[in-house]
């Protein structure tokens, strides 16, 4: 059995007097696609803020590897809740930012993104300030800026949740050819019960705040999901019953 | 493609235009008024003259006038580069350190409550005629307004950017320049205009106080001449040089900072 890149281990911690994650336990396989879906509030982000640093656990313990992860390791690259481009700096600027703060220079830097705009669906665009972009367009420069910091984790935070639905979908479609391509390893945050079932491996189910993580499932289903109608329908049944789970009494305490 | 850049630039020129133009209605109504009333009321040249009075009266003493503009400019230009510099340089300080920020904020604004017309004729005592009393006023009136636009800059830096730059590991420094700095430069620039407008009037201020030239010893001297026209002469030149240097910031910005909403006066 391989160990996993990424495990939580009873981890726990609080904001002053809000207990926002008490007793947190999960693992990330190698190459696994694993979402971590929850109510609005349980503490979801603030899962990604304990492994950007942002915030310090008070109990627990992250390994990664299978060593406990040093305080000064960065194997995430990180895309935030909303997009958070910069709106002064040009898309190129944008997306080579992760690399800059690494110390690449400029250049290398650009050379090493500008090939990727077109898989990203964002070429002509290099010279465009952030507000001429659309919002998928704009998440997908984000998204862009993360995978190329070249890390061994991506950690995205309700990539498509600002989208309009059918952007959304389109954007679901695209994210699991990328990854089908790339077999990235992503913790992808998410409230969309539907974004998980197709996206993911598996999926850990948090609770209300104070979030522990309630149940794992594990998704079977062949892929490409979204180009087959039968697997949809699975999917659907799969999705069905998560809600229940979420909504079931004992969840909602 | 360059004509269709260049039906662009003339339509927007229209469109600027056609903004200003219930403004320069206004403006010419006021001056009309007041031309019919000088010529109805009789009243004497020597209390209020009529605009065209004054427009003649400023064609004809052009010389002297521009003379006296030279030395405000310079003032008004050197003090303002001396406040942006200080601004610049204390708001980083007090950007990085809380405690140098508890220390110098209540001297800033301590600064700010000191009248004018009480601390102009003393910095001319304490400094003579020469340029730098009046490099020194300036730079005292402009120097708050520019510092508090540059902190409330810094904190409007939006969160998560900060948190993204955080996890690709920048310094506090590296987060300062790549996310607080751009994040004020709106707040910058709406700082710089305020505070242009107040840097010409400061330069007049303490010109007034005691100068060679100026063109506030200039209104002053005409003052003392029984010369209201030449006063409102110097007057239109220092508005004139206000709406100048005003206009001069929104080049800089275009150039400077091309991705600000100007129409929101905010980037994004
Ligand atoms: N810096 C902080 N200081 C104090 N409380 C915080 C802080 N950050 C988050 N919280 C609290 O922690 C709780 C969990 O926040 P978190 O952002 O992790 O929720 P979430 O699950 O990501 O929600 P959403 O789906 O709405 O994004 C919230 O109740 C929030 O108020
Ligand atoms: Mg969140």
């Amino acid at each position: 059995m391989t160990v996993p890149l990424l495990s939580l281990d009873g981890v726990s911690l609080n904001f002053g007097e809000i207990d926002v994650l008490r007793d947190v336990t999960l693992d990330v396989m190698p190459g696994e696609f694993v979402s971590i879906l929850g109510p609005s509030g349980a503490g979801k982000s603030t899962i990604f803020k304990l492994l950007t640093g942002a915030a310090t656990a008070c109990g627990g313990e992250v390994r990664f590897s299978g060593r406990p992860l040093a305080s000064n390791e960065r194997p995430f690259a990180f895309m935030p809740q909303r997009d958070a481009l910069m709106p002064w700096r040009r898309i190129l600027d944008n997306t080579t930012l992760g690399l800059e703060v690494q110390g690449v220079p400029r250049k290398e830097a650009r050379k090493r993104v500008e090939p990727l705009f077109e898989e990203f669906g964002l070429s002509g665009f290099e010279r465009h300030y952030p507000r001429a972009l659309s919002g998928g367009m704009r998440q997908r420069a984000a998204l862009l800026r993360t995978i190329v910091q070249d890390r061994p984790v991506l950690l995205l935070d309700e990539p498509f949740g600002a989208l309009d639905a059918l952007t959304r979908n389109q954007m679901q479609i695209w994210l699991e050819a990328m990854w089908l391509k790339h077999r990235w390893t992503i913790i992808l945050i998410t409230h969309d019960v539907r974004e998980a079932v197709m996206l993911s491996d598996r999926i850990h189910l948090l609770s209300p705040r104070p979030a522990s993580v309630e149940q794992t499932i594990t998704v079977p289903l062949p892929r490409p999901r979204f180009s087959n109608p039968a697997t949809r329908a699975e999917a659907a049944a799969i999705e069905t019953s998560i809600l229940d789970f979420l909504l079931s009494p004992q969840i909602q305490k | 493609m360059s004509s269709s850049v260049f039906r662009m630039r003339s339509r927007m020129l229209r469109d600027h235009l056609f903004r200003a133009l219930p403004a320069l209605i206004a403006a010419f109504s006021l001056l009309f008024a007041w031309e019919i009333y000088c010529r109805s009321s009789g009243i004497s040249e020597t209390t209020l003259p009529a605009p065209s009075q004054v427009l003649f009266q400023a064609w004809l003493h052009r010389e002297a006038l521009w003379l006296n503009t030279v030395p405000t400019l310079r003032a008004t230009l050197l003090g303002f580069s001396l406040s942006l510099v200080l601004a610049f340089v204390l708001s980083i300080v007090i950007d990085f350190s809380a405690l140098m920020r508890q220390a110098l904020f209540p001297i800033f604004i301590a600064s700010q409550t000191l009248p004018l017309v009480a601390i102009a004729p003393l910095v001319v005592l304490w400094f003579g005629f020469g340029l730098l009393p009046k490099i020194l006023l300036v730079a005292l009136v402009t120097f708050f307004p520019m510092l508090v636009a540059l902190a409330e800059g810094y904190a409007s830096t939006e969160r998560e950017v900060e948190d993204l730059l955080a996890s690709m590991g920048a310094s506090r420094w590296k987060r300062f320049r790549l996310a607080r700095l751009p994040s004020a430069l709106p707040y910058f620039f709406a700082g710089l205009r305020i505070s242009i407008t107040y840097a010409v009037v400061a330069a007049i201020f303490a010109e007034y106080a005691g100068a060679a030239r100026g063109l506030g010893i200039y209104m002053l001297n005409a003052k003392n001449n029984f010369r209201p026209d030449l006063v409102l002469a110097a007057v239109l030149v220092s508005s004139l040089l206000t709406l100048l240097l005003f206009s001069a910031t929104w080049a800089v910005q275009r150039l400077a900072a091309p991705w600000i909403d100007s129409s929101s006066g905010r980037g994004r």
